[in-house]
């Protein structure tokens, strides 16, 4: 780490006072949650910056708070932390079983889904769960709190939608239908510790005769972001998960994707998974929104 | 630059150490304190020799600092035995020969301790998934593997 010495650390214990510490300082100032992408590009003097903020100490960070209506989880509640929550995990089994793909134990303990998101990987593992499940971005800034919904947050690989001295507080999954379920699937090729050749996330909700009420599904790693699959709403919407329904649903995934081609998978080869996955992932999140 | 005052407990003990702000817990343990039990495999969270315990949970050195520590509980392998006694995991990987060069084994052995506290009575699969972020160049894992279900037998049988 080149500049070490130059380097400061604050923690604040209010989202004011990070804006007005991200406000003052500007893009050389970052936002230090869990670390684990920002001190490896930091070891690998891929950024250099010259004040981290540690959001830790603010306690609506580190919070998951529950209500009938929806669920509000705090930016730095790290993927460990998700994986105990037992309310989390039943009712949103898919966004607790895609954070806790996020890497080994060790970074499990540290890695928080606002980073996951921040980072703005395309192949980052909780944002097509967070896509499916309509989830809303908090961000507080210099001009009060917004929300923006997590399939618009990222705009580029590494860029998000964060305008100068804003940041993430917090993350909130929507209230749900009755009968409703959710899932995570994703396609690496060793059986631990990789990156996201295709990940996919699913939504569903039923109506009372068995016929889907409402879907949404997103795409991981096969675009320059983590992107909604809207075709698929339509496809699923009305009917039942019968041969020809999933064939159209394959199709609109394959549609979806405009992969980069590398040696952990071509263009074709992430395009055709990315089909598979999406399958598979509508029909768990529709046997959830029926054992319901 | 001022250094940040941080005091911990480690092992137990009371410890205060000075620390830059972008000084990893991996390198104040080692270079602040002269606690080079802890290995440096990777910097980047991918080999996991720098594993030790922070408020309970695992974690990779390389990738906390030391600021960010104060009032912080920290364990590391110097305080795994007890004076003399071995702790089970220590023995069984020496009985089971589950090291070469040695450079993965502290960070193994606190994953494996964290493992066990969580679940003392896990199946092979368990064992390998629980140490996916732990990597070993010399043994071929199996005998660590077997060391580690030999130790969870034992720390049950012994409660
Ligand atoms: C060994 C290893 C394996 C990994 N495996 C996976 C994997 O399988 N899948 C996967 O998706 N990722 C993986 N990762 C990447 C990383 O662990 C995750 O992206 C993690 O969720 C990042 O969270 P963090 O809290 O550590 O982020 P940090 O490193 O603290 O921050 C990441 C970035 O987001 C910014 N940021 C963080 N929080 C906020 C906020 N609230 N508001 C605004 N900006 C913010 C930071 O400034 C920084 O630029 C892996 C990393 C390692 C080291
Ligand atoms: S040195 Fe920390 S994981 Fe390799
Ligand atoms: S014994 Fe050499 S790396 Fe494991």
């Amino acid at each position: 780490m080149g500049t070490v010495t130059e380097l400061k650390y604050e923690s604040p214990e209010t989202a004011q006072a990070v804006v007005a510490l991200l406000s003052g300082v500007g893009p050389m100032a970052r936002i230090f949650a869990g670390g684990t992408d920002l001190l490896v590009q930091m070891h690998e003097e891929l950024i250099e910056p010259t004040l981290l903020i540690d959001i830790k100490g603010i306690p609506e960070t580190r919070e998951i708070d529950v209500t009938a209506d929806e669920i509000r989880i705090g930016a730095a509640v790290t993927g460990a932390e998700l994986g105990e929550h037992q309310e989390l995990k039943s009712r949103w089994p898919g966004i607790v079983e895609a954070v806790e793909l996020i890497g080994s134990y060790q970074v499990q303990g540290r890695a928080t889904i606002g980073g996951n998101l921040c980072n703005a990987s395309p192949a980052a593992d909780s944002v097509p769960a967070l896509i499916a499940a309509a989830a809303k971005v908090i961000i507080a800034g210099p001009n009060g709190t917004r929300e923006v919904p997590a399939e618009e947050f990222s705009v580029g690989p590494g860029r998000t939608c964060l305008a100068a001295g804003e940041f993430v507080t917090s993350i909130v999954l929507p209230k749900q239908n009755q009968r409703s379920g959710d899932a995570y699937l994703r396609f690496i090729p060793r059986t631990e510790m990789d990156i996201a050749v295709v990940g996919a996330g699913a939504c569903v909700s039923l109506n009372d005769d068995g016929t889907c009420a409402s879907a949404r599904l997103a795409l991981g790693a096969v675009a320059p972001t983590a992107k909604r699959v809207a075709a698929a709403t339509d496809i699923l919407q009305g009917n039942r998960l019968d041969d020809g329904v999933l064939a159209a649903l394959a199709k609109a995934a394959n549609d979806a994707c405009a992969p980069i081609d590398d040696k952990r998978g071509t263009i074709e080869f992430r395009t055709k998974v990315a089909g598979v996955l999406a399958c598979r992932a509508v029909k768990i999140a529709w046997q959830r929104a029926e054992n319901r | 630059m001022p250094k940040h005052q941080i005091t911990t407990t480690i092992n137990g003990d009371e410890v205060d150490f000075g620390c830059h702000a972008g000084q990893t817990l991996l390198d104040v343990l080692r270079t602040e304190l002269g606690m080079t039990g802890t290995k440096n495999g990777c910097g980047s969270g991918d080999c996991g020799a720098c594993t030790v315990i922070v408020d309970g949970r695992p974690v990779n050195a390389c990738l906390v600092l030391g600021v960010e520590l104060q009032g912080a509980e920290i364990e590391t392998i110097e305080g795994m035995a007890k004076g003399r006694t071995l702790h089970p995991l220590q023995q069984k990987f020496l009985d089971h020969a589950a090291l070469q060069c040695g450079i993965c084994t502290p960070g193994i052995l606190n994953m494996a301790k964290a493992l066990l506290e969580k679940n003392p009575d896990p199946t092979e699969t368990e064992v390998r998934y629980g140490l996916a972020g732990n990597l070993c160049r010399c043994t071929g894992y199996d005998k660590i593997v077997r060391a580690v279900l030999d130790a969870a037998a034992d720390m049950r049988a012994n409660g």
